[in-house]
C-alpha cells in the first residue's frame, strides 16, 4: 500500500543506477552488505525455527506417528504421549473466544469508523485498543482473583439451572475452565479484530456509501449494503488473525482454563491448551521423548497459526489494495 | 399511510443498530476500566520502599520485594534491544531502500508471519538454540527470545517511516555528492528518526510485558541477577509465580508487580502514540 504514496518507482531505479554503478564507494557497498544481512537473518530465523523445533520433536514423531494427534493419554511417568486433549482445549476455547468478541468487534468497528461523532472516534478507538496493551499475565492475575470466581458464582449458575441436562452446561463448576478462559481471550482479541476491521471499513470508498445515501438507505441500511459487503474480506481476515492471537495465547489461559487434560462436553470443565501444557511442563523436561512431545505439540501450534496468518494477510491485503485501486481511479 | 409506516421501522432499525454499535463499545471499555481499577487499587496497597529495593522472602516471612525482577527485567529488555534493535533498524532499512524485489517481499512476509507466532514458540525455539547449547537457562536467552519478539515490530515500522521521507531529501543529498549510504543514515533515517522511535517504544512495551518466553529461557531467580549466563528474575515471571501460589501474601506482591509493570507498559505505548501525534501534526 505504501508503493503508491511514494512517488514514481522510476526515478528511485535512476537514483540507484547513478550512485551504485558511477563509483565504486566502500561504504556503499559495506552499508548495503549490512543491510542485506540484517534482512536475511529475517528469513534464516524462521527456518531456523521450523528447522529446530522440528529436529527436537523428531523422537516422539517418529515413535507416534500420526497417532500423536489423535490418542488422548499423556502421561509422563510411562511415556506415552498424545495431544488430542491439547488440541481440542486450544481450538474450543479459541472458538468459543471468537463467538463473544466477534459481535461486540463488529460493532465496536462500525461504531468507529461510520456512527461514532468524529471527534470521539480516534480517542475512543486508542482506549480500545489499550486492551490489546495490557500485559498477558495481568490479565490472568485478574482472571484468577476477579473474573473466574464472579463467572463461577452468577453466570455459570444461570446457564446451569435454567437449561439442566444440557450437556454443555453440565458438571460442577469451579470458576476456572473452559469458558473463563474463552472470556479473558475474548477481551484480549476485542483490539485486534475491531482496529483491523475498523481499518477496512475506513478503506470504502465513500462514494459507494453516497450512492446508498441517494438511494434513500437509513445509516445502518447504507452500512449493510455499502460497507460490509466492501470490507469483508477485511473483516475475515481480521477475525482470523484474532483466532491466532487466541490459539496461542499462553498466560492468561494457562491461568484460568484449570490445567486438566480432558475432553468434556461442557464448556464449564476444566480443560488444557497446547500453549500452556508447555508453559507448565517445558521448564521442568529433560531431554526425552517428553520434552519431545512437548516440542511436537509446539510444531502443531505453529503450523496452525501459520495458516491462519497467511490465510488472513491475503485477505487484509486484497481489502487494502481494491480500496486503494477504487481511490486512484478517482484520482 | 403503509409507506410512512415501512419507513418509520426502516428508522427505527437503524436507530436500534445504532445503540447496539455503541452498546458494544461501551460494553468493550468495561474490563478495561475494572482490570485498570483493581490494579491500581490492590496494587497501591502493597507499593511501598521496600517492593522495589527489596529481594523476595522465604514462604511464610511478610514483607519484601520484587528488586531482582525489577532489574532482571531491566536486564533482558537491555539485552533485547541491544540484539533486536539495530537488526531490526537494518531490516526496515533494507525493506525501504534497497529494493530487490524478491527479497524484499520474502522479508516483509516473513516478518509479517514472524510477528504472528505464539510468543511461547519462540520461548520453546531460544531453548533449543541456546539453553541446550549452552546447558542452563539464562538471561541471555531470555533477552533474545524478547529480541526475535521485537524484530518485526521494528523492521515493518522502520520501513513505513523510511518510505514517508520524500525522495527529494534523498535527491539533494545525491546531488551534492554525498555518498549513498551516508544519505541514508544521516539524511534519511535522521529525518525518520522520531517515528521510528515511536515504533521502537511500542516494540518495547510489547516484550516488557512478555511472560511466556521467558519461562523457560531466563527462568526465574530468588536473588540478585549475577551475570548474562545465569537464571534471571523478571517482573511478568515472578507475577505469574506469585498469582499461582496459595499464599495470601504474595497475591498482594502480584497485584503490586502488576501495577508497575501496567505503568511501564502504559507509559511507553501512550507515549508513543502521543509523540507520533505530535510529530505528524508538525510534518503536515
Amino acid at each position: 500500500m505504501p508503493e503508491n504514496i511514494s512517488e514514481p518507482r522510476s526515478m528511485r531505479k535512476r537514483i540507484a543506477a547513478v550512485t551504485t554503478v558511477g563509483r565504486g564507494h566502500l561504504g556503499d557497498s559495506l552499508f548495503e552488505l549490512l543491510v542485506f544481512m540484517a534482512a536475511l537473518t529475517i528469513v534464516l530465523l524462521m527456518a531456523l525455527l521450523v528447522y529446530k523445533l522440528y529436529q527436537t520433536a523428531e523422537p516422539s514423531i517418529s515413535r507416534f506417528g500420526w497417532g500423536f494427534l489423535t490418542s488422548e493419554e499423556w502421561d509422563p511417568v510411562n511415556d506415552v504421549y498424545g495431544a488430542k486433549p491439547f488440541i481440542y482445549g486450544t481450538i474450543v476455547s479459541s472458538l468459543l473466544a471468537l463467538l463473544m468478541a466477534i459481535p461486540l468487534s463488529l460493532g465496536i468497528a462500525i461504531y468507529l469508523s461510520q456512527f461514532a461523532p468524529r471527534w470521539l472516534r480516534s480517542p475512543l478507538g486508542f482506549v480500545v485498543e489499550l486492551l490489546a496493551a495490557i500485559p498477558s499475565v495481568v490479565y490472568g492475575l485478574w482472571g484468577i482473583f476477579v473474573l473466574a470466581p464472579f463467572l463461577g458464582k452468577t453466570i455459570e449458575p444461570f446457564f446451569a439451572d435454567h437449561f439442566p441436562g444440557v450437556p454443555l452446561f453440565a458438571g460442577p463448576i469451579y470458576g476456572v475452565g473452559l469458558f473463563s478462559a474463552a472470556v479473558v481471550l475474548a477481551i484480549m482479541i476485542l483490539p485486534t479484530i475491531s482496529a483491523i476491521s475498523r481499518e477496512s471499513m475506513l478503506n470504502v470508498s465513500s462514494e459507494q456509501k453516497e450512492a446508498a445515501q441517494a438511494l434513500g438507505a437509513t445509516p445502518w441500511e447504507t452500512v449493510r449494503m455499502a460497507v460490509l459487503p466492501l470490507a469483508r474480506p477485511g473483516i475475515i481476515g481480521a477475525v482470523i488473525l484474532g483466532l491466532g492471537r487466541a490459539l496461542g495465547e499462553t498466560m492468561a489461559v494457562t491461568m484460568l482454563i484449570g490445567n486438566r487434560p480432558e475432553i468434556s462436553a461442557s464448556i464449564f470443565a476444566p480443560a488444557y491448551t497446547i500453549a500452556s501444557v508447555i508453559a507448565n511442563e517445558f521448564a521442568e523436561v529433560t531431554a526425552g521423548l517428553h520434552q519431545a512431545a512437548l516440542v511436537e505439540l509446539a510444531l502443531i501450534l505453529l503450523a496452525i497459526t501459520l495458516l491462519l496468518n497467511l490465510l488472513a494477510r491475503l485477505l487484509v491485503q486484497k481489502t487494502g489494495s481494491r480500496a486503494a485501486k477504487t481511490k486512484s481511479r478517482r484520482a | 399511510m403503509k409507506n410512512g409506516l415501512h419507513h418509520r421501522r426502516r428508522n427505527l432499525k437503524s436507530n436500534f443498530a445504532y445503540a447496539l454499535c455503541a452498546l458494544a463499545t461501551i460494553t468493550a471499555l468495561i474490563p478495561l476500566i475494572l482490570i485498570l481499577a483493581y490494579v491500581v487499587f490492590q496494587g497501591a496497597g502493597a507499593l511501598n520502599i521496600d517492593f522495589f529495593t527489596q529481594l523476595p522472602k522465604p514462604v511464610g516471612e511478610t514483607g519484601g520485594g520484587m528488586g531482582n525482577a525489577i532489574i532482571g527485567s531491566l536486564m533482558l529488555i537491555g539485552i533485547a534491544s541491544v540484539v533486536g534493535l539495530p537488526l531490526g533498524i537494518l531490516a526496515g532499512t533494507f525493506l525501504a531502500e534497497y529494493r530487490s524485489p524478491r527479497l524484499s517481499w520474502t522479508v516483509r512476509l516473513l516478518a509479517d508471519i514472524l510477528s504472528g507466532v505464539p510468543s511461547i514458540i519462540i520461548g520453546v525455539f531460544v531453548y533449543t538454540l541456546l539453553v541446550l547449547t549452552m546447558k542452563r537457562f539464562s538471561a541471555l536467552a531470555g533477552g533474545v527470545a524478547l529480541a526475535i519478539l521485537m524484530l518485526p515490530t521494528v523492521a515493518r515500522t522502520t520501513e513505513e517511516m523510511l518510505r514517508m521521507v520524500p525522495d527529494s531529501l534523498r535527491e539533494a543529498s545525491l546531488a551534492l555528492g554525498i555518498s549513498r549510504w551516508r544519505t541514508i543514515v544521516s539524511i534519511v533515517i535522521k529525518t525518520a528518526g522520531g517515528g521510528i522511535m515511536t515504533g521502537v517504544m511500542l516494540a518495547l512495551a510489547r516484550i516488557a510485558g512478555e511472560t511466556a518466553p521467558l519461562l523457560f529461557t531466563a527462568l526465574n531467580s530468588r536473588t540478585w541477577p549475577t551475570g548474562l549466563d545465569k537464571p534471571v528474575a523478571s517482573l511478568p515471571v515472578q507475577i505469574y509465580t506469585y498469582a499461582i501460589a496459595p499464599y495470601a501474601d504474595w497475591h498482594q506482591q502480584a497485584w503490586a508487580g502488576s501495577l508497575v509493570l501496567v505503568l511501564i507498559v502504559l507509559i511507553l505505548s501512550v507515549g508513543s502514540k502521543l509523540y507520533f501525534g505530535r510529530k505528524m501534526r508538525r510534518v503536515r
